[in-house]
C-alpha cells in the first residue's frame, strides 16, 4: 500500500466524485465534481471507473508527495505547470511519482479546477454511493472537509509506468447556454438584459454559488418566493439583482426567484470560467438541451477509446535522436505528433 | 362533492429536471397535493425519475433526459397529479422534546414582547401546536413545519444571524423548524432540541420524513443535557407515537 501525501494544497481542494444522490428530500445535496468530464477524463487515464473519486484541486498550488511506493495519477481539468521532481508533466497524461518524490501542480492558466485521479481511486468509506466531500453536512471521505497539509490518502501501488494521454475534443468556446425557468415569469425586460449582457463572474464565489456582476436584474414582484427545489445550474437572482448560479455544494431549497438554468452540457466549462473574464448566456429550447446532454453522454462513454499510449513514441523520438538513424520518420502532418511532442516538452 | 383539481404547471428547471407548481404561496392544500404526487411518483416507479424533492408547493423531479424527455414526463406528471388525492392514510407521529428559553432560546423574550403576552404563553402556544413537515430542505434535515398557530406569526428578523446552533427551534413568518446543523437563521430562537433529524452512522440517518405530523413537548435543561448525550450516542430521543 502506497500513500499520496499532502505536503501543501491550494484552498478549495477536496475529493470529488460524480456526486451523492437520493437524498436531496431530506436536504442533502449531491456535491460532486464541478466538471464531470474532466473528473472522468482523469479516471480513464489511469484505467478506473469514470465516476471514481478523484482529488479537485483548486486554482492554486498543490504538492503531493509519494510515500511506501510509487503512486499512478493523471491530471485534466484547468490548464497549468506540473512537474514530477523536476520533470514536466502534461495536463491530460498521467505520470508515475516514485516513492518519496513530489509532484508540483503549478497555478492554472486557464480554468479554474484540476482533477488528480489516482490509479486504484481514492481508499474511504462512501455514503449514499459517495466520497464526495460535503464539509456541510460533514460528509465525505477520507477526510469530510477540504483537504490540508498533512493529509495522507491510503492509495494503490502504481501497477506499471505505462504512460497515457488522453484527446479531448478542444472546448467549446462561446455563451453558456441555458434553459429559461423554472421562475422566468417574475421577470419582464429584465430577461432581455439577462440574455444581451456581459456577466463576469465574482471572486466571491465558491462550490456553493458563483456569484455574476452585471446589470441589475430586476423582479417583477420581488425577490421572495416561497422556498422551491433547486438543481446544479439554477441562476436564482436575489434582491440586490445580482444573479447566483448555483454550484453543487448548492442548498437543496432555496427561496429567490430563478430566472433560468444552465444546460448540463456546460455546467463544466460554466465552472471552470475563471472570476474576472467575461461572459454571455444564450437561451436554448428544451429539445436543443437534451440533444447536447445526449452529445455529452456520448462523449464521456467515448472517454476509455480516447486513451492512448503517451511515452512509446516519445521513447521512440529518443531512440531516434540517439541513434540518428535516418530512414523512420515521424508523420508531420499528423497533429498528434506534436500533441504529444509539446507534451513531452511542456 | 369533491372539487376538480386543477392542473399544477409544469416548469423546466433545466434539461434534467420539473417543477410541479400547485401554488406559488404556502398552503396546505397544495402541500397535500405535493406529498400525495410524491408517493405517487415513487409507487408508480416513473421511467426516468431519479430523485423527487417536495416543498410547501410544489415538487422537483430530477430525471435523465436519456430516459425520458421534458414533454413525456410532464404530461404524465400532470396525469398523476390529477388523480383524486387519496383518503389521509395513518401518518407517523413524533413527539420532539424542546428546552425553550434562555440561553438555548435567545429570542423567547423579544417574541413575548412582541406578541404582548408571556414567555410562559409563547411556550404554551408553540407547544399546543399540531405541526405537519411541510418539506425538508437547504441543510441536511432542516424540517420546515406548517401548522404554527395563528397567534404566534410574525415576520423574519430583520438581520439574519450568521450561526445558529445544532438543534435550534425557532419560528419565522408562519412556519416552525427544527434545524438540524449549525447555520444561518434570520427566524426567531424559542429554544432547542436534542433530536438529531440528520446523524450520520445511525438507521435511518435521517429522521423526519416530509409528510410527518409532530408534536413539541417542554424539557428542562437537565433534561435536554440527557438528552443531548444519549442523541450523541445514537438514540432518537424523538418519541414516536403512532
Amino acid at each position: 500500500m502506497s500513500k499520496l501525501v499532502v505536503t501543501s494544497v491550494s484552498p478549495g481542494t477536496s475529493v470529488q466524485d460524480a456526486g451523492r444522490f437520493g437524498a436531496q428530500r431530506y436536504g442533502l445535496v449531491p456535491s460532486g465534481a464541478v466538471d464531470r468530464l474532466a473528473l472522468a477524463a482523469a479516471n480513464a487515464l489511469v484505467g478506473n471507473e469514470l465516476f471514481a473519486a478523484t482529488i479537485e484541486l483548486g486554482p492554486l498550488n498543490s504538492v503531493l508527495t509519494a510515500r511506501g511506493g510509487a503512486v499512478r495519477v493523471a491530471l485534466t481539468g484547468a490548464t497549468r505547470p506540473a512537474d514530477v521532481a523536476g520533470q514536466p508533466m502534461a495536463v491530460n497524461t498521467s505520470v508515475t511519482i516514485a516513492d518519496g518524490e513530489s509532484l508540483n501542480i503549478g497555478v492554472v492558466r486557464s480554468g479554474t479546477f484540476g482533477y488528480l485521479a489516482i490509479e486504484g481511486g481514492v481508499r474511504g468509506e462512501p455514503m449514499f454511493g459517495s466520497l464526495a466531500v460535503n464539509a456541510r453536512a460533514g460528509l465525505g471521505s477520507p477526510y469530510p472537509r477540504p483537504l490540508q497539509s498533512g493529509d495522507e490518502l491510503q492509495v494503490a501501488a502504481a501497477s506499471s509506468a505505462n504512460e497515457k494521454r488522453i484527446d479531448l475534443p478542444a472546448v467549446v468556446e462561446g455563451p453558456i447556454r441555458v434553459v429559461m425557468g423554472p421562475q422566468d415569469d417574475e421577470f419582464d425586460d429584465a430577461k432581455e438584459l439577462f440574455l444581451s449582457s456581459e456577466w463576469k463572474i465574482s471572486a466571491m464565489s465558491d462550490r456553493m454559488g458563483y456569484r455574476l456582476e452585471g446589470p441589475v436584474i430586476k423582479h417583477l414582484h420581488g425577490h421572495n418566493i416561497v422556498s422551491d427545489g433547486t438543481v446544479n445550474g439554477s441562476i436564482q437572482v436575489p434582491g440586490n439583482g445580482q444573479p447566483i448560479v448555483l454550484m453543487p455544494d448548492r442548498g437543496t431549497t432555496g427561496g429567490y426567484p430563478k430566472i433560468a438554468t444552465v444546460i448540463s452540457s456546460d455546467l463544466g466549462r460554466f465552472g471552470q470560467t475563471q472570476p474576472g473574464r467575461g461572459f454571455r448566456f444564450k437561451a436554448i429550447s428544451m429539445a436543443e438541451a437534451q440533444a447536447e446532454y445526449r452529445a455529452t453522454a456520448e462523449l464521456l462513454r467515448s472517454l476509455p477509446g480516447r486513451v492512448h499510449d503517451a511515452n512509446i513514441l516519445m521513447l521512440d523520438i529518443k531512440a531516434l535522436q540517439s541513434a540518428n538513424v535516418a530512414g523512420v520518420a515521424i508523420n508531420a502532418m499528423d497533429a498528434t505528433t506534436w500533441q504529444v511532442h509539446a507534451a513531452a516538452q511542456d | 362533492m369533491v372539487a376538480a383539481l386543477s392542473p399544477p404547471r409544469i416548469l423546466p428547471s433545466g434539461d434534467a429536471a420539473i417543477t410541479v407548481e400547485f401554488s406559488r404561496t404556502i398552503d396546505a392544500e397544495a402541500n397535500r397535493r405535493v406529498l400525495a404526487l410524491d408517493r405517487l411518483v415513487a409507487s408508480d416507479a416513473l421511467t426516468g425519475v431519479t430523485e423527487t424533492v417536495p416543498t410547501y408547493r410544489s415538487l422537483l423531479v430530477h430525471y435523465d433526459s436519456l430516459q425520458i424527455g421534458f414533454e413525456a414526463l410532464g404530461d404524465k406528471l400532470t396525469e398523476l397529479a390529477l388523480r383524486p388525492l387519496p383518503e389521509a392514510t395513518a401518518t407517523r407521529r413524533w413527539r420532539i422534546p424542546v428546552v425553550y428559553g434562555g440561553e438555548n432560546g435567545i429570542d423567547l423574550e423579544d417574541v413575548a414582547k412582541t406578541l404582548n403576552i408571556t414567555p410562559d404563553e409563547v411556550v404554551a402556544r408553540h407547544v399546543g401546536g399540531d405541526y405537519r413537515v411541510a418539506m425538508i430542505g437547504f441543510t441536511p434535515g432542516w424540517s420546515y413545519l406548517s401548522g404554527l398557530p395563528d397567534s404566534m406569526q410574525m415576520s423574519r428578523r430583520q438581520n439574519p444571524r450568521l450561526l445558529t446552533p445544532p438543534g435550534t427551534i425557532s419560528i419565522g413568518g408562519i412556519q416552525t423548524g427544527v434545524q438540524c446543523l449549525a447555520g444561518p437563521s434570520g427566524w426567531h430562537l424559542l429554544g432547542r432540541t436534542a433530536v438529531r433529524t440528520y446523524q450520520l452512522h445511525r438507521d435511518p440517518i435521517f429522521l423526519l420524513e416530509p409528510g410527518d405530523a409532530v408534536t413539541f413537548s417542554a424539557v428542562d435543561e437537565k433534561t435536554f443535557a440527557e438528552q443531548d448525550r444519549a442523541a450523541e450516542g445514537g438514540e432518537f430521543v424523538a418519541e414516536l407515537m403512532s
